[in-house]
């Protein structure tokens, strides 16, 4: 009661420390802007499915002669590499080497070719080297779309029941490798 | 200036059909609207509020990124199929997660921002109540102890 009575004078003043509460809201916005400027948040868009299986697809073959891919071939009990790659992508050359090494190494990659040409391709591996067992045209996109893909290159580590392990995205660099083999092990455990 | 001009008109006629092969995407539907109008306009509600993966800060509709032409194709060829909008985000975001769509989806990590405002509301009408009650209480003390005041 006698804090109603008190009400009509004037209410209870604030403490004498509170005069800093706005200053200190603006220098916590100041801190909020400039960790937002200075350390970006990570954009990459990565693929929901890893530890899902691989959505069922089956792409026709991108060259004549050559197999085409479809997701019943990935779950054969050996893991796979499924690499996601265009002609007119150009950090597709850069991971080319890189690509080669793997299939030194024993890695079996199996490509999805992304929004290409025949003749475009056909280029494409004769300058980059064809370190594919098998190269699935996709030329409307729509498989990428549904393998939650968001770009090229893109690289899917799948293991042998079909269960994607492992997504990279973008190219693969030389310091790289060592991750990438690691997941591949880990896989075919 | 004069005979730079015929050949980049020559250069510019070589290299347009080039570029169009380029862009020219083979899924069906990138830059082609569906015949039904009423299906064309809930694919483009749909696809106004995709993002593009390419290019984040636009919607799929609004971007010319070939692979914001292939979800453009699969938006409509879906659409045409009778599938309903939320079936085809939801199918994005099993993908994507919820980053694709720019419409806010409700989840456990979301749904302080549809709760918050409920209860900045609720906080709201508390205060105001309590205003309200004491500015009454003084009302009807001070009509008793001074008389009519106000």
């Amino acid at each position: 009661m006698s804090a109603n009575r008190k009400a009509p004078e004037g209410r209870a003043r604030a403490p004498r420390w509170a005069i800093w509460l706005p200053l200190a809201f603006f220098v916590g916005f100041v801190a909020l802007v400039m960790t937002g400027l200075l350390k970006p948040a990570d954009r990459t868009v990565r693929s929901a499915l890893v530890g899902k299986p691989m959505p069922s697809f089956d792409l026709p073959p991108a060259l004549p002669g050559r197999p085409g891919l479809s997701s019943s071939e990935l779950a054969n009990g050996k893991v796979h590499l499924v690499n996601i790659f265009a002609s007119w992508c150009i950090p597709c050359r850069v991971e080319a080497p890189q690509l080669a090494q793997l299939q030194r190494a024993g890695v079996e990659i199996e490509g999805i070719s992304v929004r290409d040409s025949r003749e475009n391709l056909e280029g494409f591996l004769a300058t980059n080297g064809d370190p594919f067992d098998s190269i699935g045209a996709d030329d409307d996109g729509q498989v990428q779309l549904a393998l939650g893909s968001s770009g090229v290159p893109e690289t899917y580590i799948v293991d042998g029941k079909g269960v994607i392990r492992y997504q990279h995205v973008g190219e693969i660099r030389p310091e790289q490798l060592d991750v990438i083999l690691a997941r591949i092990q880990e896989a075919g455990q | 200036m004069r005979r730079v001009l015929p050949v980049l008109s020559a250069v510019a006629m070589v290299a347009a059909p080039a570029l169009a092969q380029q862009e020219q995407s083979t899924a069906p539907f990138a830059y082609r609207q569906l015949e039904d109008p009423a299906k064309e306009r809930a694919a483009m509600d749909l696809m106004e509020t995709l993002r593009c993966l390419q290019c984040q800060g636009q919607s799929i509709a609004d971007s010319d990124a070939p692979i914001a032409g292939s979800m453009r194709s699969l938006v409509r060829e879906r659409i045409k199929a009778g599938e309903s909008p939320e079936e085809i985000r939801a199918w994005l975001i099993e993908r994507y997660g919820d980053y694709v769509s720019y419409a806010p989806q409700l989840t456990e990590v979301t749904w302080p921002l549809f709760a918050v405002p409920l209860v900045f509301l609720l906080i709201a009408v508390l205060l105001l109540r309590r205003r309200f009650t004491l500015r009454r209480e003084v009302e009807e003390r001070g009509a008793g102890d001074e008389g009519e005041e106000a």
